[in-house]
């Protein structure tokens, strides 16, 4: 084996050499000097881990089969979603806590069906085109929403107005550079305020493959995977938009969908083709949103009591682990 | 001399404090009253000149004249203006008396223009001012594959789909749909408590009773198109057996009455049911049931 190796560094750029020849174990690729032969020899080299891979994994594949039935079951494979740091805040269904929580925050009046969600949506100074119709689009979504352009007003001083006007909650959409990067969602009587980061949003000619526009019928909501007690106050609040009955005949459904801390939105129409299958398509604006604050009062930036800030020194540091 | 100076720096030779653009030439010097190249503007070439100069907000005045001009350090002379408009232009006045006339106008003019723009700052710290927040650009790159990680892991329709048939499954859309198996088997459960072999026995009836329920669904089907008419406000979508021709007769309906409602779906969707062998395959039975 040594004197196949020996060989070799002569053929340079030649044709590769016969199987047989390999690698002495104190030898390393990258000790030769010539850029050329360096480079033939590290392409040899990986040839032959292919090979041995290729060769363990039939290996595995005929113990496999051999055993038949009692061979052991496949191991799974590891994700993200698996991996994930335990969070000590999710929350378990039945937690009586929790569920005591719920009953008494400030979304409780509206899960009792006492008030009526009317949304105020708006954004910074002098919007761009496509932030304006990116507003538009949202309105057609959500039920009972109003589009207002700001020309200049204090939101500290229009939150009492809107208070006075029975809005429910307040939508601020931030922009820069002529597309929107931000959203704050604000719950009106003295509700906490979220501020979200946005991105990729796509309005709704950008889309492919859509449907006709959304009617005017209250969609349905969606909200999958808010697991801990942060994620649960987010999914309320974005339940809290949308009034409380939704009108199966218009078979539209708006899902907020949380992974690893980023929250999707879509707008879609289904049809349930048979009892197993539905097919769902596509309308509507869609937007990503990942958390950045949580506070508790209503929008005020200086003197607001925070509940919960993304700090990317602390918060960033695990790859598995999130917080929503 | 102030002409030397001037017909050297000005015309012919370099002046670092001058900027030539397409069509004028302006003057860099931070003492320069108007901002061009001129003669009567220049600073260096006038033995005595005057400007108004503005530092954290009160205004100056500079004035330079031919006595100390072998002094450097105590060349220009510095005045405070007074806060009030009036009596600034008053104090530049009884400062630049006896002075050329084109100096005392430009240097007016020039505290005029400072004082609108001081007004202006003023006026606008008191508004919202707009944060810069800089972008971090790793950060931003990390965030965006993460973000599109994310979005490949969450496999929305997926999701979405299964939620929506859960739902469907535990009833939430009350009488909308009529799927007869689902009906079938809801109907099932409820007379039977909780065993599965009863369920197991169920299912094998249920492979029996496909044509049966085949036959029962045709007929169903006629009457709600036929009589009743409220009923096609809901939108009732038929059982999985679809047939056919019952369902280009409803999407002609449907077109005609609802135009916004049922969504025009795109081609790959109208095509499904088509290209299916399944319900060709079903379809036969039930017509060969019908014509006997």
């Amino acid at each position: 084996a040594g004197e196949g190796s020996a060989a070799v560094p002569g053929d340079g750029a030649g044709p590769p050499a016969p199987e047989r020849v390999l690698f002495p174990p104190t030898f390393s690729v990258s000790e030769i000097k010539n850029k050329q032969r360096r480079h033939f020899m590290f392409l040899r080299w990986k040839q032959q881990q292919r090979k041995e891979k290729l060769a363990l994994k039939k290996k595995r594949r005929k113990e496999r089969e051999a055993l038949g039935d009692k061979a052991p079951p496949k191991p799974i494979p590891k994700t993200i979603e698996n991996q994930r740091v335990y969070d000590e805040t999710t929350v378990d269904p039945n937690d009586e806590e929790v569920a005591f929580d719920e009953a008494t925050d400030e979304f409780a009046p509206y899960f009792n069906r006492q008030t009526v969600p009317k949304i105020l949506i708006t954004t910074s100074d002098r919007p761009r085109g496509r932030t304006v119709r990116f507003c538009e689009q949202l309105a057609t979504v959500i039920p009972n929403s109003h589009v207002y352009y700001r020309r200049g007003l204090a939101l500290k001083r229009i939150i009492p107005q809107c208070i006075a006007r029975d809005f429910t909650d307040l939508i601020v959409i931030n922009e820069d550079r002529k597309i929107p990067n931000g959203l704050v969602l604000s719950h009106l009587p003295d509700g906490p305020t979220a501020h979200f980061r946005m991105s990729s949003v796509r309005l709704r000619k950008e889309i492919k493959r859509k449907g006709k526009e959304p009617t005017e019928h209250v969609p349905e909501v969606i909200l999958n995977n808010f697991t801990t007690r942060l994620g649960h106050s987010i999914g309320r609040m974005f339940a809290a938009l949308f009034p409380h009955n939704p009108q199966f005949i218009g078979r539209q459904v708006a899902t907020f969908h949380n992974q690893r801390d980023y929250i999707f939105f879509r707008f879609h129409r289904y049809i349930f083709k048979s009892e197993k299958k539905v097919g769902i398509q596509e309308l509507g604006p869609r937007f990503t949103l990942k958390l950045r604050s949580l506070q508790k009062g209503t929008f005020d930036s200086k003197f607001g009591e925070y509940e919960w800030i993304h700090k990317r020194r602390e918060m960033d540091t695990s790859r598995r682990k999130f917080h929503l | 001399s102030p002409q030397v100076v001037w017909s050297m720096l000005g015309n012919r030779q370099f002046c670092s404090y001058k900027m030539t653009t397409k069509t004028q030439n302006f003057c860099r010097n931070e003492y320069n009253l108007t901002g061009l190249c001129n003669r009567s503007s220049c600073p260096l070439a006038n033995s005595q000149y005057a400007t108004v100069r503005e530092e954290k907000g009160r205004c100056y005045l500079y004035m330079k004249t031919i006595e100390r001009a072998a002094f450097p350090r105590r060349l220009w002379e510095r005045v405070l203006l007074s806060k009030n408009y009036e009596k600034a232009l008053e104090e530049i006045d009884e400062n630049l008396i006896y002075w050329p006339r084109f100096i005392r106008h430009k240097c007016k003019q020039r505290f005029t223009k400072i004082t609108q723009y001081l007004i202006r700052i003023r006026k606008l710290t008191l508004k919202r001012q707009r944060k810069l927040v800089p972008l971090r650009r790793k950060i931003e790159r990390r965030e965006n594959r993460r973000e599109e990680k994310a979005l490949i892991a969450a496999q929305l329709d997926n999701a979405i789909e299964k939620e929506l048939l859960e739902r469907l499954k535990q009833d939430t859309y009350g009488d909308i749909y009529n799927f007869p198996i689902h009906a079938f088997d809801k109907a099932l459960q409820q007379q039977d408590a909780e065993s599965e072999s009863d369920s197991d026995a169920e299912r094998e009836e249920d492979d029996d009773d496909d044509e049966d329920v085949d036959k029962r669904e045709f007929v169903e089907a006629e009457d709600s198109e036929l009589s009743d008419f409220e009923d096609m406000d809901k939108l009732e979508t038929s059982s999985e057996e679809e047939q056919e021709e019952e369902e280009e007769v409803e999407k002609k309906a449907s077109h005609s009455k609802w135009k916004g409602k049922m969504p025009l779906k795109g081609p790959a969707r109208r095509k499904r049911p088509y290209i299916e062998i399944e319900y060709e395959q079903e379809t036969e039975p039930s017509t060969k049931t019908k014509a006997a």
